[in-house]
């Protein structure tokens, strides 16, 4: 499996991080260095393995839905980069 | 006498009881030596008012007679650790200027056991690193040098502040995270004791995520004991943690007698790498003598799946990233990016994200995007977690064999130069070769100092033990503290 340019900008657009144009040819040669290294993965016979899910052997606790914790808007907002009104600010998203 | 700051956590606390010192002494002290330390670049938000107020107040609870063992000591707290009104980044530019409204429950117990802060300390960005070049704040600098060069050398990582700051003893001891080493490498690189604990002995909850199913908080002390002492205090269930455990905390400390005789010691023979530096081996045939004189068996055995640790590790590990790292769009907290005219949503959330986050963070993010992408998932992802059920495995059946623990290097070599070039990512991946498959069984493992090379440098010991058993495993490395005798300290330059 080979990352090309286009594969590299896609992955950053999935990513959400802006990639500059010539950027992108180091981070395709970067993503296939540690491709080639995880690849050794195919070595190994997995037939029949389930994948794991939790390290130890755990049933999730399960608590009543319930409110139990709440009411601190300001406290939520406090970190906001762009807060107004008791709501997080963000540029327009719907035309 | 041993000056304050280099007291060991058990020292302090019985001399805070008997009235000879007092937490207020023990603080200034600290808060002195970290000042006068700014080359190492370990503490990164001194906390001296908050430090004072602790002391303080820990004063005032040992005079009542009601001092539990942390308390009055003087810790550095890793910058991954959210603590309430101070700077909490990861080391991280895209959380620069958040200060969390809650307290992590590790520094929560902590600090109502009595602790008292000193500072933040350093960090790879996010816990993503091994030589602690990766963080916002610049290079942590081991306070070890080789012999009389002065050559600026790595205290390893991702907890490399935490790591230099208890080897130049600007603390006690200090809290870590380790993922798949952060721990253990720089305790190793610096020449002390440090402890991931089992999966899901201590709550994860107000540590900032990097890959939650290997993450583990864990003690970075001066000697086993210390850690011990530690963990007591760290560790419990948490309902705010739904992978923390609710079994008992046992007291660590009564579990140190030092004897081993009768436990099954073993030797992976997969751990024997191509190329490993002779006092590498040379130094772990030294803890086999020394395990066999404190009356254990030495076996050898074989962990099959060694080899697939570390790739697997590098789809786990990024893709768990990709998801967690995925809250930082400059919505809710941290840095966002400037807009210019007519930039949407989406064009915030990729500006913000290419100015905040360094580059070894980027590449992680983008390749757990790439291995969970539709596709790919099954040939990486979900192999990656077949290969690390059967790592697991390898363990479960030599422990079923009856081997108690098991003793490996800590790290393939000793403390390296900052400011090496790796033309291949890969190349750092690489000092985490014995630490990781720990993570990836979720199993408790220490590094114990246990020699210097030739160049005057520490070389630790790992350890590794069984699910829930850290006080067995901290008693076997305690037999190799008592016979290792490692008393070294780094020369003082800074």
């Amino acid at each position: 499996m080979s990352i090309d340019i286009e594969t590299a900008r896609k992955v950053a657009h999935l990513a959400r991080i802006k990639v500059e144009d010539e950027d992108l040819p180091a981070l395709a040669a970067d993503f296939n260095r540690i491709l080639e290294f995880v690849e050794h993965l195919n070595e190994v016979d997995v037939e029949g393995v389930e994948p794991m899910t939790s390290v130890t052997p755990m049933r999730l606790k399960r608590r009543e839905d319930v409110v139990t914790d709440g009411g601190m808007a300001d406290k939520v907002l406090s970190n906001a980069p762009d807060a107004r009104e008791g709501f997080f600010a963000v540029p327009k998203v719907v035309e | 006498m041993t000056k304050l700051n280099a007291l060991t956590i058990a020292e302090a606390r019985d001399r805070l009881r008997t009235g000879e010192i007092t937490a207020t002494e023990l603080a200034e002290v600290c808060l002195s030596a970290a000042d006068a330390a700014k080359a190492l670049n370990a503490v990164v938000h001194p906390t001296p008012e908050i430090a004072m107020d602790q002391a303080k107040a820990a004063d005032a609870r040992i005079q009542a007679g009601d001092a539990p063992d942390m308390c009055g000591i003087p810790l550095g707290i890793k910058d991954l650790f959210c603590t309430k009104g101070v700077p909490s980044q990861a080391a991280s530019g895209i959380l620069e200027g958040f200060k969390p409204e809650y307290e992590s429950t590790v520094t929560t117990q902590l600090f109502d056991a009595g602790a008292v802060m000193i500072g933040k300390l350093n960090m790879d960005e996010f816990a993503m690193g091994s030589s602690n070049e990766t963080s916002v704040y610049g290079n942590v600098v081991n306070p070890w040098r080789r012999g009389n060069d002065d050559t600026a050398l790595t205290p390893g990582g991702s907890s490399g502040g935490s790591a230099s700051a208890v080897a130049a003893d600007l603390c006690l001891a200090a809290t870590g995270t380790d993922t798949g080493g952060s721990i253990r490498q720089p305790a190793a690189f610096v020449g002390i004791t440090g402890l991931k604990p089992t999966y899901g002995r201590v709550s994860r909850w107000g540590i900032v995520a990097f890959a939650s199913s290997l993450d583990q908080a864990g003690p970075m002390a001066k000697s086993v004991t210390d850690c011990a002492i530690m963990l007591k205090t760290m560790a419990g269930h948490d309902p705010k943690d739904s992978t923390s455990a609710d079994i008992p905390v046992p007291d660590f400390e009564a579990m140190l007698t030092g004897d081993v005789k009768g436990q099954t010691i073993g030797i992976p023979k997969e751990y024997r790498m191509d190329g490993m530096p002779d006092e590498i081996e040379a130094l772990w045939a030294e803890g086999h003598a020394m395990l066999e004189d404190a009356g254990a068996t030495i076996v050898d055995i074989s962990l099959p799946h060694t080899k697939y640790a570390l790739p697997a590790y590098y789809v786990v590990a990024p893709a768990e990233a990709s998801s967690n790292l995925a809250r930082y769009d400059g919505v809710r907290y941290g840095h966002r990016a400037k807009l210019a005219q007519g930039d949407g949503v989406t064009e915030m959330y990729e500006k913000t994200r290419a100015e905040g986050f360094g580059a070894e963070v980027k590449r992680r993010v983008m390749i757990g995007t790439y291995v969970l992408s539709a596709g790919f998932y099954d040939a990486y992802y979900n192999r990656a977690r077949r290969v690390r059920a059967m790592i697991k495995k390898d363990f479960e059946d030599v422990f079923a064999q009856g081997v108690d623990a098991i003793l490996t290097p800590a790290t393939p070599s000793s403390a390296f130069p900052l400011g090496q070039e790796f033309d291949d990512p890969v190349q750092m991946y690489l000092n985490d070769i014995f630490t990781v498959t720990v993570n990836l069984a979720g199993l408790p493992g220490i590094a114990v100092p246990a020699g210097l090379d030739r160049q005057g440098l520490p070389l630790g010991l790992q350890l590794i033990g069984k699910p829930w058993e850290e006080g067995a495993l901290l008693n076997v490395a305690k037999a190799v503290e008592d016979r290792a005798g490692f008393v070294s300290k780094p020369q003082k330059w800074w």
